[in-house]
């Protein structure tokens, strides 16, 4: 794609005589706190996602600490199932979800040349939202029965049963979705309704395409993850059946319905960061994006067939067989499309001229090392084998290799992609590669023989192990050890990026293309005010 | 922004909106979705007698042993037990056995059995004809009660199935809180 500007985004903006608030930000905390420019916000997220990323973190470490060895050592059984249902739920609600809004808030606008997005005080309530669903979180490890222990899937029966926490995570859950859903809103309206002139659709940045289709997932699926907790949370206080057997209701229902919220969510997660990627994978192979309108329908089928196969989850529950059948062949149906993209990115790089920085470093590394959990998930697909396995540790290794290696790393290297236009500084290319091989050697280290422990028939979610599988669990505790403190790095990175470095010129990158490229770096606080024309 | 497209924004944004509050009910819409589909394959029909099975013939080569067992959901205040823990029958064999419930309660009370198998596999061919478990049953203060099940045994049960668990929980009705 190409853009002619009238001439350099800050040009825009320095150089008049009026109003200094058009300028800058005003200074101060309440900058952050009422701030209604996308930047800002973008940044609020970004971080907001990254503390919740460490506490998530910390919790998993405290579970591979207790399962270094076989026998009960640090915590007590209902803590560490406290545990494990609130790694999930901040890493899932807290981390990812998140970071990506933050990506959307920074980059859609820039892509598609407007000057902000649709709807400005929205954006500002859908992040401050966060913070008291966050709190909530926090606040229920100290109530009566701790934090919620149902699984971040919050399965009933169990979750119709629990204590005070249960409860409070239902709340925060509610507060998420709501600014998950207005974060969705502004960006589905941006994107439709605030494209620089010319930019039709198919012309549009594949980072905006996935956001867009991810967004319409969001407003769809949210409100049924809403009504299956107000479910729960009726059942609990005020007498209703729905998944309580006594009074007529059904159990199993609750995990038809989440799952109809749920499986969708992974693509959620998933999406973005094929945007992210698309863009990486041709700047660094210094060609055009390889396949760019069969991505866009790659990622609608991915799209409509993720809300047609999530009784995949529920291969064990009795479903007759022919059920069965179909959930199985449609979900396996999900790797064609998303075999396109892989196929797409490869071909991209065929006979470009690559080179390795972080960015690059990390989308390759995803690309290999999310193709290794999709086509375990292929396996899982397969209904015998997933009878076999679920509910072991072959499920936590499948799954952490998506969203670890796929959602994760597309999200390390879209930050190393875009910090030089978000600070106006290079990153230390010395750190980042550190982070990158640190990262992607202890990640295997630790979920590799996570697969071979749930093909051995390693129950997932258990404080304790049989000691045939103790060899295992010490290498992936040493290595889940060795991830966590890698993070360190980035943070080091990010900071020492942020507090200066080489000064970044508009495009740092040779390849890299898109009307973020054309403003100055760091970009201007306000952009394209005068949208920019794409031919 | 101009006005124009601050109101073809406002615009997108009430359509966006009504699709959200749209699948919000869409959730709700679920549950008699459900409901209608059990009801229809009979995937899950607790609630009803089952069908004598086709194949009436006693089956008086073997013989099945059927263990009873019960319990109470949380905060129901009544004892629940079979006058037998099992029985041995031949499969096609029409059979009864009772259960023995007491409110030990001063107040009346009404719940719910829900009946589960084990082997899992063997439910199929578990035929309940009457059941105390096919609709709420309520007790008054300090009442006791004797509820017949009468039940056969599918004679194409699977020759491998010697032993057949038949597990009964009483559940409150109305609310866990209004019987504590
Ligand atoms: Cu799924």
């Amino acid at each position: 794609m190409s853009a002619v500007l009238p001439a350099h985004g800050h040009a825009d903006d320095h150089g008049h005589g009026h109003d200094d608030h058009h300028h800058g930000p005003p200074p101060g905390l309440m900058r952050w706190v009422k701030t209604t420019n996308h930047k800002d916000i973008g940044t609020l997220y970004l971080w907001f996602s990254f503390v919740m990323f460490l506490s998530g973190g910390v919790l998993a470490l405290t579970i591979r600490a207790e399962l270094f060895q076989p026998g009960l050592q640090i915590v007590n059984p209902e803590f560490f199932n406290q545990l494990t249902t609130m790694h999930g739920v901040m890493m899932v609600f807290g981390a990812i979800m998140p970071a990506f809004v933050g990506f959307a808030n920074w980059m859609i606008p820039m892509q598609i040349g407007a000057p902000d997005m649709a709807f400005a005080r929205m954006n500002n309530w859908s992040f401050w939202l966060l913070i008291p669903a966050a709190g909530l979180l926090v606040i229920s490890f100290f109530v009566p029965g701790g934090a919620t222990a149902a699984g971040w899937t919050l399965y009933a029966p169990l979750s119709t049963q629990m204590g005070m926490g249960m409860d409070l995570a239902i709340f925060a859950l509610h507060i998420m979705g709501a600014s998950s859903i207005m974060g969705s809103i502004n960006i589905v309206t941006t994107i439709l309704n605030m494209r620089a002139p010319g930019m039709t659709l198919m012309k549009m940045p594949m980072f905006c395409w996935t956001w867009l289709i991810t967004a319409y997932l969001l407003i769809a699926v949210m409100p049924v993850l809403a009504g299956a907790i107000t479910m729960v949370l009726t059942d609990r206080h005020f007498g209703t059946s729905f998944f309580n057997a006594a009074g007529g209701g059904d159990p199993v229902m609750y995990q038809h319905i989440f799952w109809f919220f749920g499986h969708p969510e992974v693509y959620i997660m998933i999406l973005p960061a094929f945007g992210i990627i698309s863009h990486v994978v041709p700047a660094f192979a210094r060609k055009p994006l390889f396949g760019y309108s069969s991505m866009v329908y790659a990622t609608s089928s991915i799209a409509i067939l993720s809300f047609i196969v999530w009784a995949h989850h529920m291969f064990t529950t009795g479903i007759p067989a022919a059920g069965q059948l179909f959930f199985m062949y449609a979900t396996m149906l999900i790797a064609i499309p998303t075999g396109v993209k892989v196929f797409n990115w490869i071909a991209t790089m065929w006979k470009g001229s690559m080179t390795f920085e972080t960015p690059m470093l990390f989308a390759t590394g995803f690309i290999f090392v999310f193709t290794m959990g999709g086509f375990t998930g292929l396996i899982l697909a397969v209904t015998p084998i997933d009878i076999q396995l679920q509910d072991t540790y072959y499920v936590v290794a499948h799954f952490h290799y998506v969203l670890v290696a796929g959602s994760l790393f597309a999200m390390f290297s879209g930050v190393y992609f875009w910090l030089p236009k978000w600070t106006g500084h290079m990153y230390d290319e010395g750190l980042g590669k550190l982070h990158f091989w640190t990262s992607v050697i202890f990640f295997n280290i630790t979920f590799f023989p996570m697969h071979f422990l749930g093909l051995a028939g390693m129950p997932r979610r258990i404080p304790d192990y049989a000691t045939q599988f103790s060899d295992f669990n010490a290498i992936a505790s040493v290595g889940a050890f060795g991830f966590g403190l890698s993070q360190l790095i980035f943070l080091a990175a990010v900071l020492k990026c942020i507090k200066g470095g080489a000064k970044a010129g508009d495009n740092p990158w040779e390849g890299a293309q898109g009307l973020e490229w054309t403003l100055s770096s760091p970009a201007p606080y306000h952009s394209f005010e005068t949208p920019p024309v794409v031919k | 922004m101009n006005a124009h497209a601050l109101h073809s924004n406002r615009e997108t944004l009430k359509k966006l909106l009504v699709i959200a509050v749209l699948m919000f009910g869409f959730g709700y819409a679920l549950v008699p979705f459900y409901k209608k589909i059990c009801e229809v394959t009979g995937i899950n029909n607790l609630l009803k007698a089952d069908v004598a099975p086709v194949n009436s013939q006693v089956d008086l080569t073997r013989k099945v042993v059927i263990e009873f067992d019960a319990s109470q959901g949380p905060n129901l205040p009544w004892t629940f037990k079979p006058i037998a823990n099992s029985l041995a029958v031949h499969p096609g064999e029409l059979t009864q056995i009772d259960y023995e419930v007491v409110n030990t309660l001063n107040v009346p009370v009404t719940g719910q059995a829900i009946p589960s198998y084990a082997p899992r596999n063997a439910a199929q061919y578990f035929k309940k004809l009457e059941c105390f478990c096919f609709k709420q049953q309520t007790l008054a203060a300090g009442e006791t009660k004797r509820f017949p099940v009468v039940f056969v045994i599918d004679p194409d049960l699977p020759k491998d199935v010697g032993t057949i668990t038949l597990s009964y929980t009483f559940f409150t009705v109305a609310g866990r809180d209004k019987a504590s």
